[in-house]
């Protein structure tokens, strides 16, 4: 029996250009999940060492060169510690509450443009997806912090879902001024649109909403001074308290992804993704060669040491005052931005 | 209205919250149990006693000389100013006079265990609010001070570096040197802390008016030391009961405003810069003369005062004579290295392979049955038994006199006058009482301690019903305690 007989050759072409196409997807998702990974592993490594050096200590240095094995050694002892769950806890919730907060981090992972062409998914509603996201995290936090059946968890749970909630309006609305300027929700149109503007980055134009972004973003991502759900100090861990091991390490996982996730937001909307402003490819022409991941790669790394920047340097907020300030001063002033913006954009 | 209906059917209560004995922000092993209404503290339970050694029993059986090593383990933040603390007291119950420049050099490790301490305090503080690298920051100038001590002492930690006279040894000017080259440097160290937190906004508005409590409050709750004065009462013990050297210095006594976290924060600030000053005055009025009081009757003098001849141990070997020994069991229990062996009502012996040469089965005997021979290990019982039977040499006899006596003076203390004192001292963290009940014995019939931190440990509820949970952390911190004071 012949193949042509059931399909025409025609169809044969387009069913192996689509097999072609689903297979450079799954290398893409790949490439992207392991990087990713490592990225976390190395974010730890990084933190720890920035921390250690601004803290008049040196971080670690014992496992590998200069610690540099370190990522390695602490997965490892994760991956073989017990996995201990409290006797009174809500079994099957327990073990989802983890996996929903990783995966809901790391699908973030298929809409950010890495490079010009190096998207895994290009839709036209990045923007939104990753809100969608952050929100699914969110019961992520809420019901691992319900299942454990620990007073502590539960309260970082519900501290964890009022901050993430009211903070992901002020991010939704600081992002917005960046919408109407780009005029799409597509995160590879928003690149490109800071690629044609005058100012090279929306970041300039766009000030007042890169600032509340920043904010917001540490306390979507509960990084001090904003770690009301796990502050230590009052919590022992706040949500989490109950897990550990490998469940632990996927909390672990989710929180640097998300931050991951944040920084390349704030790369992609307000710092013009893998491009350079025209001001300063103009001045120094040969710089156009460098391929865009590694500016993407080095605007999103000086973001997340902002973050750890901050955290070396600031105290924390109560509980109430982070409430004030997410919704008194965060989001009026992302109001007014909008406004702003939009009669800009009127006018001109 | 709803609501009211709603009220009806739901039945709302105070979430019961467990904080401790193991707890990040505790302190230690302070357990608290809290009433929350939603985020807002409706009821603070403390409970203390989860580092309880019972330190204030076991003073009444030990000798003055032997129980000053617990003070160490009350307040182990600050060790050094529990032994002064214990020292003053027990000098006054004594009636001895320190001389000029043990009191000085006890008025140096005094102030150096209140920087230590606030330093300490600093640190937690400040990580429990979340700034975490003023603990680290803080924890360097700290270790600076623990390497001063191990070098006039040996010890970093539990120190036991003043002794009831005066202090155990002179301290030597390369340790003077360079705690002048810390006096120099530290005020620019507190700049830095200060310049992390002191007007960082949220520092301030995690301590502005949160734990307020007023003079007069403050006063009845029995507050001291730099939580009193926070509220704007400038008691200081180290100003009107002088002890040590704190008549010769001068020095002001910071007090606060309003009497709230941030005024107590400040305070403690201001009273490590005070230190600072004592410190530098001390090394420069530095008498000289002798470190430890001359009344043999009621200190511990040098070992070659008290023991003028020393027992030759490389020489000699201990043995038991069968006749004397009546088999009580008493140097068989004692014997640290287990070399004493035999039944019960049978004479013993020594293994002379195991024997230490410690000397605690000699001095524990009641029957004179232990001798002291010259001869080496090597020797077999029956050439130790025929050196037994020799006449001893004198040199031997009076050795094993003067180990005696001195043995005896520490086990059953001197004999002091009979009576009841009070003596507090000005530690970090407040007023550090001792109370003495002396029945005449070298052993007190009554030790008590008044601990600043078991005190302030009973204000926690005043301070926190109706601030956040939050706060709870910044009212544990703001008091200053140490639970292996608070429970002793």
């Amino acid at each position: 029996m012949n193949i042509n007989n059931i399909i025409s050759p025609e169809q044969l072409e387009a069913l192996i250009k689509f097999g072609i196409n689903v297979l450079i997807i799954i290398i893409k998702i790949a490439v992207v999940l392991g990087v990713g990974l490592l990225h976390v592993a190395y974010a730890t490594y990084f933190e720890r060492k920035v921390i250690g050096h601004m803290q008049v200590r040196l971080g670690p240095m014992r496992v590998g060169p200069h610690g540099l094995l370190q990522p390695f050694a602490d997965g490892l002892k994760l991956f073989f510690k017990e996995d201990i769950i409290p006797a009174q806890a809500d079994k099957p919730v327990f073990y989802l509450g983890p996996l929903i907060f990783m995966a809901a981090a790391m699908v973030n992972l298929s809409v950010i443009p890495f490079s010009y062409s190096f998207v895994i998914a290009n839709i036209n509603v990045g923007l939104l997806f990753i809100f969608a996201m952050a929100g699914i995290g969110v019961y992520g936090i809420f019901i691992s912090g319900w299942a454990s059946n620990s007073k502590y968890a539960f309260i970082g749970g519900i501290r964890s879902s009022a901050q993430v909630i009211s903070y992901e309006i002020a991010m939704g609305l600081s992002l917005v001024g960046v919408m109407i300027m780009a005029g799409s929700l597509n995160l590879t149109d928003i690149v490109r649109a800071q690629e044609e503007s005058v100012f090279g980055m929306f970041a300039i134009p766009q000030i007042i909403g890169f600032v509340v972004f920043t904010i917001a973003a540490v306390a979507e991502v509960n990084r001090t001074p904003f770690d009301m759900p796990e502050a230590e100090s009052e919590l022992v861990a706040g949500y989490f308290t109950e897990y550990s091991g490998f469940r632990f390490a996927l909390f672990f996982l989710g929180e640097y992804i998300a931050m991951f996730i944040m920084a390349s937001l704030a790369t992609v909307c307000f710092l013009g993704g893998w491009t350079l402003p025209w001001y300063i490819t103009e001045v120094i022409p040969f710089i156009k060669l460098v391929p865009g991941i590694v500016w993407f790669l080095m605007k999103v790394y000086a973001f997340i040491f902002f973050y750890y920047w901050i955290r070396a340097t600031v105290p924390r907020y109560r509980y109430d005052q982070l409430m004030a300030i997410g919704w008194k001063i965060l989001i009026p002033i992302a109001l007014a931005n909008i406004l702003l913006t939009g009669l800009v954009k009127i006018l001109i | 209205m709803i609501q009211k209906e709603a009220e009806k059917i739901f039945e709302t209560k105070e979430l019961n919250v467990n904080m401790g004995p193991q707890h990040p922000a505790t302190h230690g092993v302070l357990r608290l149990v809290l009433d929350i209404d939603g985020e807002t503290i409706v009821k603070v339970t403390p409970y203390v006693g989860y580092l309880h050694r019972g330190i204030e029993k076991l003073g009444e059986s030990l000798s003055y000389f032997q129980a000053l090593p617990l003070t160490d383990r009350m307040d182990y933040v600050s060790a050094m100013s529990n032994n002064i603390g214990y020292c003053v007291a027990v000098e006054k119950l004594f009636g001895i006079e320190v001389p000029e420049r043990a009191k000085f050099i006890r008025t140096i490790v005094g102030e150096m265990s209140r920087i230590a301490n606030h330093l300490l305090w600093l640190a937690t503080h400040a990580l429990d609010i979340g700034a975490m690298t003023v603990f680290l920051y803080c924890f360097r100038e700290r270790e600076w001070i623990l390497d001063l001590y191990e070098m006039i002492c040996g010890a970093r930690l539990t120190v036991t570096y003043p002794r009831i006279g005066g202090v155990r040894n002179d301290v030597p000017q390369e340790f003077l040197e360079s705690l002048w080259k810390f006096t120099d440097e530290f005020p620019s160290r507190i700049l830095e802390y200060e310049t992390l937190i002191d007007q960082n906004r949220i520092w301030l508005q995690r301590t502005v008016g949160i734990g307020v409590i007023s003079a007069e409050e403050a006063v009845s709750w029995g507050m001291t030391g730099p939580t009193l004065r926070g509220s704007g009462v400038p008691y200081d013990i180290r100003k009107h009961m002088p002890y040590d050297a704190y008549d010769k210095v001068e020095f002001e006594v910071p007090i606060g405003t309003t009497g709230d976290t941030y005024d107590r924060y400040r305070c403690r600030m201001l009273e490590m810069r005070q230190s600072n000053n004592i410190i530098r005055q001390c090394i420069e009025k530095l008498p000289p003369g002798p470190v430890m009081a001359d009344e043999p009757k009621f200190t511990l003098q040098p070992k070659d005062k008290m023991m003028p001849i020393t027992h030759p141990t490389k020489e000699m070997a201990y043995f038991i004579e069968e006749k004397a020994c009546k088999g009580c069991g008493m140097c068989l229990r004692a014997c640290p290295a287990k070399a004493i062996f035999g039944e019960k009502k049978k004479p013993h012996k020594i293994d002379q392979a195991l024997c230490l040469q410690c000397a605690t089965c000699f001095v524990t005997c009641k029957f004179k049955a232990m001798k002291i021979v010259p001869g080496g290990k090597g020797l077999s019982d029956e050439k130790l038994a025929e050196l037994a039977a020799a006449p001893v040499p004198e040199e031997i006899t009076k050795a094993a006199e003067h180990l005696v006596k001195q043995f005896e003076f520490i086990k059953k203390g001197p004999k002091v006058p009979e009576g009841e004192l009070y003596v507090a001292t000005e530690v970090p963290k407040g007023e550090l009482g001792f109370y003495f009940v002396s029945d005449g014995s070298g052993k007190p019939y009554r030790m008590r301690l008044r601990a600043p931190s078991f005190i302030h440990a009973g204000c926690l509820p005043r301070l926190c019903v109706g601030h956040l949970v939050a706060d709870v952390i910044a009212a544990i911190g703001t008091i200053d305690i140490v639970l292996g004071e608070c429970d002793r």
